[in-house]
């Protein structure tokens, strides 16, 4: 069986936001962390690796530095890592990171991909849909649990207040929650093998039917009108109220106030 | 000259650090109160290979050098004391001696479910007579057909009780050396369980106090001929070797108490404000603050200079490490007992609090003064090295 995971190194929330001139994020200049989504579907690629000897690749799109998840993925006991990075690549949306990711998924193998549900500085989850729909194969969106029976996937797909059981015939892509469990974390021993480890770096001449039209920011659709760090709230304003009652009172006064009530 | 850490290194610090954070801090004040032994975290230490750094991976271990072993035991004791004892009495005083003196067969009974982590190993060299000096052991082991017979008891064992592997040192007979009679120390490998083998008192101590450190006694307690650990005789040598990495060790787990007070001193004195200002930008504060972070960053540059040297023997065993350690230990640990001092202060009345942590820190960073060979005997190895 073999598995690739989708991952994305995204900007550590704990770090500050920097952003180019274009609007587009300015990624080098950022403390960088795998995407916790896809985090819980390389989990799941390597759970299924120790129950059924799964083959997991990871594979990654951005800059050269992205390497860097790739290499934790091994230290937590992926097989191997694959970066796909080139200048002409950058600035892409969802639609040239799906069209560029699929091009690459083309050489490769595979009964099951798993991507994150979505990246915490996007938040689009829109890229793991793509790549099943530019690779012509089923996807499940929103896996809370996975289980492998015979040929075919069988996921619990989170809906609102219930979950629905799906089953899909391989291969077929799962978009991974972040509760759909807790990542392992990396062994010192798996940590000196990945840093020994060889990554394979593909450029744009490596992707495979894949259009220029539809690649890098002038392959995007999605144009960014403005970008900005998120508002700081302000020091706000402390009341010490002598009851319950009176801190009801006014927290409903203040409500009113701004007609939230 | 290069002082930057690698790739491996720096991806190794945020590992240790991550599960510091996730798995050791949250029960530190608990551990401490209740003198807990916090097994839950042993065992995914176990799981993780935490317990076999500095092990070949033949042998079951993560095959990685003393610099990532120190790096871990420093990144626990940020957060929990007690965690960073843990490992190092394992892997420094238990796996490393079975590593560097067992037979072949010793290490795949021993070596290999110790690295990893499926047993917990622990040394047993203090007796309520000798400490400091090895020449006043008690404990006896005669030969008797293919058994070795243990008598008598150690004290203060760390991860006593809670191991399964003991490394143990007991007087085998006497020879003569330069014209005195001196006692014959040997090493051997006790397993818990072994008839004769029990445990006495559970000490209650100051800091650490969620490892176990118990009293061991064997009485008429029969083990295997070849349990005996390296050769007959040469148990003070043993001893000495294996406490030279143990001083990185406890050096690591002092660096580690130092760096992690003083990462919550900084922390605080930005944040508490006194005169209508933080104390952070009160002069006296930044004073103690600077000279706390040079003599924690002069602290780490010994240990992981002492921890390169070991390294290098790992490659070439004519290379001794036994100044660097004994530096490392000595100036590690008082730093640790300064910086801990003055973080309390720094925190005023909150620092003598336990919610605070910072008192744990000062309680814990007092024993690496005291074990794995005192301030004093540290001296004593550093000036007969320069002196002689």
């Amino acid at each position: 069986m073999k598995v690739i995971v989708c991952v994305k190194q995204v900007p550590d929330t704990k770090g500050g936001v920097k952003f180019n001139a274009d609007g587009t994020l300015d990624r080098a200049a950022m403390l960088a962390i795998m995407n916790p989504d896809d985090k819980a579907g390389l989990e799941a690629a390597l759970r299924l690796k120790d129950q059924y000897q799964a083959e997991v690749t990871v594979l990654t799109m951005g800059l050269p530095k992205a390497a860097d998840v790739l290499r934790e993925a091994i230290a937590m006991g992926a097989d191997k890592g694959i970066l796909v990075t080139d200048r002409v690549l950058g600035g892409a949306d969802t639609w040239a990171t799906s069209t560029t990711i699929a091009g690459a998924i083309r050489n490769l193998e595979y009964d099951l991909i798993i991507t994150g549900r979505q990246a915490i500085d996007g938040d689009t989850a829109q890229v793991g849909p793509q790549i099943a729909e530019h690779l012509g194969i089923p996807v499940i969106s929103y896996a809370q649990d996975i289980k492998i029976d015979g040929d075919k996937v069988v996921v619990q797909r989170q809906y609102d207040d219930r979950y629905h059981m799906l089953e899909a015939k391989m291969p077929c892509l799962i978009t991974a929650l972040s509760e759909l469990n807790e990542p392992r974390y990396m062994t010192p021993g798996g940590i000196f093998d990945a840093c020994a480890a060889e990554i394979t770096t593909w450029g744009r001449a490596d992707l495979k039917d894949v259009d220029d039209s539809n690649l890098g920011l002038k392959g995007s659709p999605t144009k960014i009108a403005k970008a900005s760090d998120k508002v700081r709230k302000g020091a706000g304003e402390k009341v010490v109220p002598e009851s319950p009652e009176d801190a009801v009172s006014f927290i409903a006064a203040k409500l009113d106030e701004k007609h939230i009530i | 000259m290069d002082f930057s850490l690698s790739k491996e290194h720096e991806m190794a610090r945020a590992l240790f650090k991550e599960f510091a954070e996730n798995e050791a801090k949250p029960i530190a004040i608990e551990i401490d109160e209740t003198e807990r032994f916090p097994r839950e975290t042993v065992d995914k230490m176990a799981k993780y290979g935490f317990l076999g750094i500095p092990v070949p991976k033949e042998y079951g271990g993560q095959g990685c050098d003393p610099l990532t072993y120190v790096m871990c035991v420093e990144e626990l004791s940020k957060v929990c004391g007690t965690t960073g004892v843990i490992v190092s009495a394992h892997t420094s005083l238990c796996v490393d001696p079975i590593m560097t003196f067992g037979t072949e067969a010793q290490k795949q009974k021993y070596l290999v479910p110790l690295a990893k982590g499926e047993k917990l190993g622990a040394f047993g060299l203090t007796e309520p007579g000798a400490g400091t000096d090895a020449q006043g052991q008690q404990t006896k082991a005669v030969l008797d057909g293919d058994e070795w017979v243990l008598n008598g008891s150690k004290c203060f064992i760390t991860n006593g009780k809670e191991a399964d592997v003991y490394v143990i040192f007991a007087v085998t007979g006497k020879v003569e050396k330069r014209g005195k009679m001196l006692k014959e120390i040997s090493a051997f490998i006790v397993e818990k369980g072994t008839p004769g083998f029990t445990f006495g008192t559970k000490e209650n101590k100051m800091g650490i106090r969620g490892s176990a450190t118990y009293e061991l006694i064997f009485t008429d307690c029969r083990i295997p001929k070849e349990n005996l650990l390296g050769q007959r005789g040469k148990g003070f040598n043993i001893a000495m070797h294996t406490l030279d990495g143990g001083r990185i060790g406890i050096a690591a787990q002092a660096l580690g108490i130092a760096e992690g007070a003083l990462e919550r001193t900084i922390a605080y004195t930005k944040e508490r404000k006194q005169f209508g200002k933080s104390i952070a930008g009160f002069q006296n504060t930044q004073f103690q603050l600077a000279d706390m972070a040079t003599k924690v960053e002069a602290a780490k540059l010994l240990v992981y200079q002492a921890a390169m040297k070991k390294a290098e023997y790992t490659k070439n065993p004519k290379v001794s490490y036994s100044v660097e350690a004994a530096m490392a230990k000595l100036y590690a640990a008082e730093v640790a007992m300064e910086v801990t001092t003055k973080a309390v202060q720094l925190h005023g009345g909150y620092g003598y609090i336990k919610e605070y942590e910072i008192e744990r820190m000062m309680r814990d960073a007092k024993i690496t003064e005291i074990y794995e060979g005192t301030s004093e005997v540290q001296r004593m190895v550093i000036s007969a090295n320069i002196l002689k």
